[in-house]
């Protein structure tokens, strides 16, 4: 079964078309990378998949449920970790986790122990009681990633989770969803524009001016010019 | 029907939490009607002559006469300050968070707004105390009879402010709704003065008063303050809630409002 599939999907800015029959799937488990430069049409296609947006032009459906048709029900099983931070800096991240919680109608004990169980998950249950503002960027990120599970989504969707962060930062935080997806069979969507968060093995969407331009496994996509290379030669060229 | 109330108790709580960190807003937010009342009002109380009108049944200070204005004023303000925080949230990402919840989204915004409220309606009872400590008392039961006509007309207000936030594309635009919306619905009300004295001057700001929500709200108010009850004033802001809201929520609809804008 797909744990997350787009068919088709359009949507325009007015006359500017941000997304053009836009199709792939992604198997339940997998990690999916969705590489774009800038301006190439990730963030809507995050928009849509979250219903921030909606689209009369195409389908999505999220761990079977179709979005359109059964939007309660598709949102209750995405985890999102938006671009831009959305932690209320002034509370503690076990209040950020709670108020998520509350968010998808979960409290008291049921909700405590699984703020638990995610904080540890992503290493952050010793900070649980910090400020978010006290937080370095990186564990800003693991808090929000950690906070995208509490409700165990089955689809967990990144939108260029690591930018403004180090390297090492980048590293563990990739190296913490790619777990997500082998040891608990959670699916990922990973938006990025830089190749080097792409493993060999990941599945790989690349987008381009709002259309799929490759899709497949990284490594073959890549060949032997390696993937920025690749990268480079497929968004780069003109239209 | 549990997970609805989970959320709303989350989203007032957060509210709070941010309101208790914020005492300069605190302050703000009192400071402004009080210098109505001790300045504003103190010069106008030799120009402005007020007859008995209802529900007064004796001749009152223009003191006394602003009080429900100011309270009105406070809810206004707030109302829009929500505004405001909506599109920075909006901008920032945290509306977002909120946005994806799979809750119904116009139960999430109906949150919103009465978290808004909740904190309006404290202020305008610390503000309603000072006002007591400085001499300009109500009825005691009007402290208790005008809390429903604080959340109404506070609905009203906070459902217009997030319909508003609907609508601004930017932060820096927030200054048109200064403008456009706060100084009209404020001036062109019976917060500052009885419809009658606007007629003196000209019928048609008159009208025009007679038909801003804001003066129902603020007669709603103060009739409560007085322990009356006018109908019409309830029927007007309930209405004008209702209108607001639907706005809100159209606003906030992801295949229509603004939210679709690229951001």
């Amino acid at each position: 079964m797909s744990g997350l599939k787009v068919e088709g999907l359009g949507f325009s800015y007015g006359a500017k078309r941000a997304l053009d029959g836009v199709s792939f799937d992604v198997a339940e488990g997998a990690f999916c990378a969705l590489l774009g430069p800038n301006g190439a049409g990730k963030s809507t296609l995050f928009a849509l998949l979250t219903r921030l947006f909606t689209t009369a032009e195409g389908r999505i459906e999220i761990a079977g449920h179709d979005i359109a048709r059964s939007p309660r029900k598709a949102l209750a099983r995405i985890g999102v970790v938006f671009q831009q931070p959305t932690l209320d800096l002034g509370l503690s991240v076990r209040r950020n986790l709670r108020y998520f919680a509350a968010l998808h109608g979960l409290a008291g004990r049921e909700a405590e122990a699984r703020i638990e169980a995610a904080l540890e998950r992503l290493g952050m249950a010793a900070r649980a009681d910090e400020r978010a503002r006290d937080l370095n960027g990186g564990h800003r990120r693991r808090t929000e990633i950690a906070r995208a599970l509490i409700h165990r989504p089955a689809v967990l969707l990144l939108d260029e989770p690591t930018v403004g962060l180090d390297a090492e930062a980048r590293r563990a935080i990739t190296g913490h969803v790619h777990d997500l997806c082998t040891e608990d069979g959670l699916t990922a969507l990973w938006a990025t524009h830089l190749t080097d968060e792409v493993r060999p093995d990941d599945r790989l969407v690349i987008l381009h001016r709002g259309r799929v331009r490759a899709d497949g496994i990284a490594r073959q996509i890549a060949g032997e010019a390696g993937l920025t290379d690749r990268f480079l030669e497929i968004t780069g060229g003109p239209e | 029907m549990k997970p609805l109330l989970i959320a709303l108790t989350a989203i007032v709580t957060r509210e709070a939490l941010r309101f208790a960190q914020q005492r300069e807003r605190f302050i703000a937010a009192l400071v402004r009607p009080l210098v109505w009342l001790l300045v504003f009002a103190a010069g106008f109380r030799a120009a402005l002559g007020l007859s008995i009108i209802a529900p007064y049944q004796t001749y009152i200070t223009y003191e006394t006469y602003i009080v429900p204005g100011l309270c009105g004023m406070i809810l206004l303000f707030n109302g829009m300050q929500s505004s405001l925080s909506l599109v920075y949230d909006r901008e920032m990402g945290s509306m977002r968070l909120l946005l994806t919840s799979p809750l119904p989204r116009w139960w999430l915004l109906l949150c919103k707004i009465l978290a808004g409220t909740v904190i309006s309606i404290l202020q305008c009872y610390v503000f309603l105390a000072i006002a007591a400590a400085l001499g300009i008392a109500m009825p005691p039961a009007g402290y208790i009879l005008v809390l429903p006509a604080l959340l109404v007309a506070g609905l009203m207000l906070g459902a217009l402010g997030v319909a508003l936030s609907s609508f601004i594309r930017q932060l820096e635009n927030f200054a048109g709704v200064m403008n456009f919306v706060i100084f009209p619905m404020f001036f062109l009300s019976t917060a500052l003065y009885p419809l009658w004295r606007m007629a003196e001057s000209s019928e048609l700001l008159r009208d025009i008063c007679a038909a801003n929500p804001f003066t129902h709200a603020v007669e709603l108010i103060r009739f409560a303050l007085y322990g009356q009850f006018n109908g019409m004033a309830l029927v007007w802001t309930l209405l004008a809630a209702c209108v607001f809201l639907g706005l809100a929520i159209r606003g906030y609809d992801p295949g229509r409002g603004l939210v679709r804008r690229k951001g």
